[in-house]
């Protein structure tokens, strides 16, 4: 009997050995350079694909495919260029908004596109029942606010009209100067009327319109395939407007973990990374340079301080905090991808904005700081702790800080990590001493980040609240000129600093292994990246 | 027999209720609900979507209303993933889980139980310890540990097998070998200390002492009895195994349903965690089910039950 | 029970005992087994207190370093001496592991064997209980324990770790036991007048230690891997504490640029479980009321 398994086991391997060594497959990436197809990491499964339901960036960055706004965004200068409009003009008092449709834009149907989509879109994003979370970015356009709060609720009012079947006219609250890039965002993307209805209502949230097979878009390419944790698969659509300019003929959007990912790329499986695990980026370095990208993004990484709290009440102790904390070493060793350290708050280049405020790494003022609070050496500093979500990064950090605090301050800190919606829910309820945090920008501009400080945000779970700071964000936000706009963030960003409610540890950059054979792939801060641009040449 | 299958089966009913009732309670202890995230919706947007699903009911009506749907065979749509259904991501996922499972289990078993079961014969033999030094060491190397090695090796340094995927056969092979050597190596044990127990017992001596060859009485007479424990182990066992793996499905990108137990869970996805979670129940029940049968069958000692 | 039972039954038990210990004198691997675990569990106490680094000295600019003369094991990402890092967190690990598995033991053995001898409607009830437990979600029962509870109370991994573990012993052992009641000596003991509890432990028991013993071999590896993945979900151990769980863990994503980082801790990790098994061996060999000499 045993003598039977061993027989088979041996047959079994060798017809193994023979189906393995006698096909030798073409990987993903030889067999995507001579068909144009792109294999694209995307780390995370997209939630939805209905432009007014999504949140985050791995959504936008695959409805970015399907469907096209107003406007769209070059992909290496990110300067707005036309989209569904071909051109458009502003009033005198940047308030008015004219767009003149390109009469070649069609739904992948084959349909036209109509300022009457528009409004059907915008319609649908606003009405509360749909609960779009991110229905606000629309908020800049007169009354939309209004009739999304439910304070009006004739659609009509709202400042968008269709002047004829081919130009649309948008009004807006304010002059609004990033407006223009505003519009090539997901939540100003149309969606098909006809479509949305076959399959629901217009606000019906649970509809099947996003599946494969149903969706109409106008986008560069068509959803042709799509399972869950497993490939969106996007071909090119043959009635895109600008058809010429698009180069691939598909792209598979593949939502693989990290370090799967990294082995799909290093086998040839994939054109593109989501990211690179860290203890890899040493390794691509200095054996496969080429391969190995980063971009700054428009994030930062910090720490929320519960001010209500003990000892985190007194500025000083804030302060001594933050100024233990040797971010170059922080960067340098432990997080590798050329992140730069943070010594303030709003991220470089912010719409223009650099911040002029700083606070210095100086151990010694730190001891000097905790001591005059009645903390000589740590001696007497209550135990406490630190919150971070489970991750391998967000641990090591903590770690490494933990350390920095109890060599330099003499202050013991506990570290607690709590998996994601725990954590979100203790945040939420403020019962946390120290908290890990990040903000990525959504649009870009420093307001995204400095209104985070203001009493009311509801991402500020500091409990620290400033009249003068408040006063600053709301003065900012009616300032037309720029200039004036951005003196007034200065301002504000050094009371920040001053104060110390959040201690701002480094600057997010993204890290991607891309293949040589990707043409037209730019770093972007917004990590935005149009499909129409890309090409792959193979170059063996 | 008929009558036992009839009454697991009735049965299950109450288990099965009490799983969803037990559930449903732990989901609604849960902190942080399934549509919180990174920036908080403004409260009057998440009452909106809430509503939407119901959940700004009493407690009592919601789980009412989700028994209601239940019986009704809807499990309803995932809150994480507008658009589609539980069901429609069970369907779609539960074969390729199925399939690894049972590569996985036929290696545990074929690759177990003759390990376990020679040891035992060549009891306090080199034999024996040379065989059950490499099961304890399929038991030290978890598949997070043997799938990242197989990978390594198979895949980027010798270049046989893709390192991930589910589209050629090949795929199949590193996957089922990561999944089963650590239930082969379990079985093995197993099997060993069940032989072991049995060939100690006077039906067995019986047997020799009638001149049987050794081999018929292993494989008539003392296998049966030998394996109880092993087929003990089994049933949630292959349970486990059948309805996906979350860390050998997500280091080989393998499309089954092992990450959606642990990320509806993750995500406070609450109609995805019951259906999947029932749709285990069920799998559990059966297979214990299963199991009972085959031990009643195999165990000559409760035949004259 | 009579006086002359009784006589015998103490006579069973030193002769049951005394041969346990005979086998075990005899039994070369189980010693091997035994001074391999004592040696390893000696060295998690005592060598921590012969490095000069301690468990969380770190040093960034040189994090992830090889073994050297100054890191015997090399160093982790922080710069942080491996030796030191292993061996305290096998205090961890080999305490998390024994006291959790014996949780889980005693209520898996006593569950499965009232199960498994009472029979009937009970045992139905008891099972169907089990096959429930099965089903639940583990992630979520343990999300729940970190944040009702104190989350650093080290009662609430052995809590969650004997939740789920407990199930499979109960099943294997009511097997057992099911096989075992109807058998001819068990209806002699009842004959003699023996109370189900004399006959649970003094008969239908020991005729389970294989599969127990194996068993709850195999139960210690899945619950040190198993307490890693709690401290992800954010219960028990937290940094900078570390336990072989989360060192195998780590290391295993980084085996082919970091070996050290998975070897290590691996190594010990199984040094330890092969003295166990080898004890484990043993004992089933030594206390086999069946094993005749």
């Amino acid at each position: 009997m045993h003598r039977r398994y061993f027989i088979t086991t041996l047959c079994l391997s060798c017809l193994l050995w023979m189906t393995v060594g006698c096909t030798k497959k073409k990987t993903n990436v030889e067999l995507g350079n001579t068909t144009q197809e792109l294999y694209l990491g995307i780390g995370a499964e997209p939630a939805t694909l209905d432009p007014h339901l999504s949140t985050g960036l791995t959504e936008y960055s695959i409805m970015m495919a399907f469907l096209e706004g107003l406007t769209t965004l070059d992909a290496e200068t990110m300067r707005v260029l036309p989209g569904v409009a071909k051109s458009w003009d502003i009033s005198e008092d940047g308030l008015l908004y004219t767009f003149h449709f390109d009469p070649n834009a069609c739904w992948s149907n084959g349909d036209r596109v109509t300022p009457e989509d528009f409004l059907f879109s915008f319609e649908r994003i606003l009405t509360p029942l749909l609960g779009a979370p991110y229905a606000y970015m629309l908020y800049p356009m007169r009354d939309a606010e209004a009739f999304h709060t439910g304070k009006l609720t004739d659609f009509s009012k709202v400042g968008a009209t269709a002047i004829d079947d081919h130009t649309l006219q948008i009004e807006l609250e304010q002059a609004t100067p990033y407006f223009l890039s505003l519009l090539a965002h997901n939540t100003w993307f149309p969606v098909h009327p006809p479509t949305i209805l076959k399959h629901g209502s217009m606000t019906e949230r649970i509809s099947k319109w996003t599946k494969a097979g149903n969706y109409v878009g106008n986008g560069p390419y068509l959803l042709k395939k799509w399972r869950l944790n497993t490939e969106v698969y996007a071909v090119k659509n043959p009635h895109f407007r600008d058809i010429e300019s698009v180069n691939l003929n598909g792209i598979h959007f593949l939502p693989i973990e990290i370090d799967t990912e990294e082995r799909a790329f290093r086998s040839g499986h994939l054109h593109i990374t989501a990211t690179v695990p860290i203890h890899r980026i040493d390794w691509y370095r200095e054996h496969r340079p080429e391969t190995i990208n980063f971009a700054t993004s428009l994030g930062v990484y910090y720490y929320m301080l519960n001010t209500s709290r003990g000892p985190l009440a007194d500025p000083r102790v804030r302060k001594a905090l933050a100024y233990t904390i040797n971010r170059e070493e922080l960067t340098k060793h432990v997080l590798k991808a050329g992140q730069q350290p943070a010594y303030h708050f709003t991220p470089p280049n912010a719409g223009g904005y650099n911040a002029e405020a700083r606070f210095p790494y100086d151990p010694d003022l730190a001891r000097q700081l905790l001591a005059e609070a009645g903390f000589p050496d740590g001696k007497g500093f209550p135990a406490f702790e630190l919150l971070y979500n489970t991750s391998e990064s967000h641990r090591t950090i903590a770690v490494a800080i933990q350390q920095m605090w109890k060599k330099e301050l003499g202050i013991n800190i506990e570290l607690h990590n709590q998996e994601w919606k725990a954590y979100l829910s203790t945040r939420e309820a403020g019962e946390f001493d120290i908290l890990r945090a990040s903000w990525f920008g959504d649009y870009d501009d420093p307001n995204t980040f400095l209104s985070l400080g203001e009493t009311n945000n509801g991402n500020n779970h500091t409990e620290w609240s400033s009249p003068e700071y408040d006063a600053l964000i709301k003065q900012a936000a009616v300032t037309l000129d720029p200039e004036a706009r951005k003196a007034i963030f200065q301002k504000a960003e050094a009371i920040l600093l001053d104060e110390m409610p959040v201690i701002p540890i480094y600057f997010y950059v993204t890290s991607r292994l891309i293949d040589d054979a990707v043409q037209g792939w730019y770093p972007s801060i917004l990590d935005n990246h149009p499909y129409q641009a890309i090409k792959l040449i193979d170059n063996e | 027999m008929f009558n036992l299958i009839i009454r697991r089966l009735l049965q299950a009913i109450p288990t099965l209720w009490v799983v969803a009732t037990a559930t449903f309670l732990l989901l609604r202890l849960a902190p942080g609900g399934p549509f919180d995230d990174e920036k908080p919706l403004p409260p009057e947007i998440k009452e909106k979507i809430e509503a939407h699903y119901g959940l700004d009911l009493p407690l009592h009506e919601q789980y009412f209303e989700f028994l209601g749907n239940i019986l009704q065979g809807d499990l309803g749509p995932s809150y994480k993933y507008p658009g589609w259904d539980v069901q429609e991501i069970i369907i779609q996922a539960f074969p390729v889980s199925l399939e690894l499972g049972l590569w996985g289990l036929l290696i545990a078993l074929s690759v177990g139980i003759p390990i376990g079961t020679i040891a035992a014969i060549k009891h306090n033999t080199p034999t024996e310890t040379g065989l059950m030094g490499i099961a304890t060491i399929g038991i030290c190397l978890p598949s997070f540990v043997v799938g990242p090695i197989l990978l390594l090796f198979f895949s980027l340094h010798l270049d046989w097998f893709n390192p991930l995927g589910w589209t050629f056969a090949t795929d199949r092979v590193l996957p089922a070998i990561t999944l089963g050597l650590l239930y082969a190596a379990s079985i093995a044990r197993l099997a060993r200390s069940g032989m072991l127990d049995v060939l100690q017992d006077d039906y067995i001596r019986t047997a020799r002492a009638k001149g049987l060859a050794e081999k018929t009485v292993i494989i008539r007479h003392a296998l049966r009895t030998a394996l109880n424990p092993v087929v003990a182990y089994l049933g949630p066992a292959a349970a486990g195994l059948i309805s996906g793996s979350f860390v050998v499905e997500t280091i080989f990108f393998i499309p089954g349903l092992g990450p959606f137990f642990v990320n509806a869970a993750l995500n406070r996805d609450y109609t995805m965690v019951m259906g999947t979670v029932l749709f285990y129940a069920t799998l559990i029940i059966l297979f214990n089910l299963i199991v009972d049968l085959i031990q009643m069958w195999m165990n000559p000692r409760s035949r004259h039950d | 029970m009579t006086k002359q039972e009784r006589e015998k039954a103490a006579l069973e038990a030193t002769s049951l005992g005394r041969d346990a210990w005979e086998h075990i004198k005899r039994n070369r691997m189980a010693q091997i087994g035994g001074v391999l675990f004592i040696t390893i569990t000696l060295m998690c106490w005592i060598g921590p207190w012969l490095s000069s680094y301690s468990l969380n000295q770190q040093d960034l600019a040189y994090g992830a370093q090889s073994p050297s003369a100054q890191h015997w094991f090399g160093t982790d990402d922080l710069g942080r001496d491996l030796f030191v890092r292993i061996l305290i967190g096998g205090r961890i690990s080999i305490g998390v592991g024994f006291a959790a598995t014996f949780i889980a033991l005693v209520i898996g053995v006593i569950y499965g064997s009232i199960a498994g001898y009472v029979g009937g409607k009970v045992e139905d009830l008891m099972m169907r209980f089990v096959d429930a437990v099965y089903a639940l979600p583990f992630t979520m029962i343990v999300i729940i324990l970190t944040v009702t509870f104190d989350k650093k109370s080290i009662i609430l991994i052995f809590m969650a770790i004997g939740a789920v573990e407990w199930l499979t012993m109960a099943r294997i052992v009511r097997g057992q036991t099911r096989a075992l009641r109807k058998l001819n000596f068990i209806d002699a003991a009842k004959v003699y007048g023996a109370s189900h509890f004399r006959i649970l432990i003094r008969h239908i028991l020991p005729n389970c230690l294989g599969p127990i013993i194996v068993f709850t071999t195999l139960m210690i590896p899945s619950v040190i891997l198993l307490e890693s993945v709690l401290s992800f979900l954010g219960l028990g151990v937290q940094p900078p504490m570390s336990s072989w769980g989360v060192l195998i863990n780590e290391g295993a994503k980084k085996i082919d640029i970091y070996p050290w980082q998975l070897i290590f801790p691996a190594l010990f990790f199984s040094i330890t479980l092969f003295a166990l098994n080898f004890i484990g061996d043993g004992l089933r060999d030594a206390l086999d009321p069946k094993e005749t000499k």
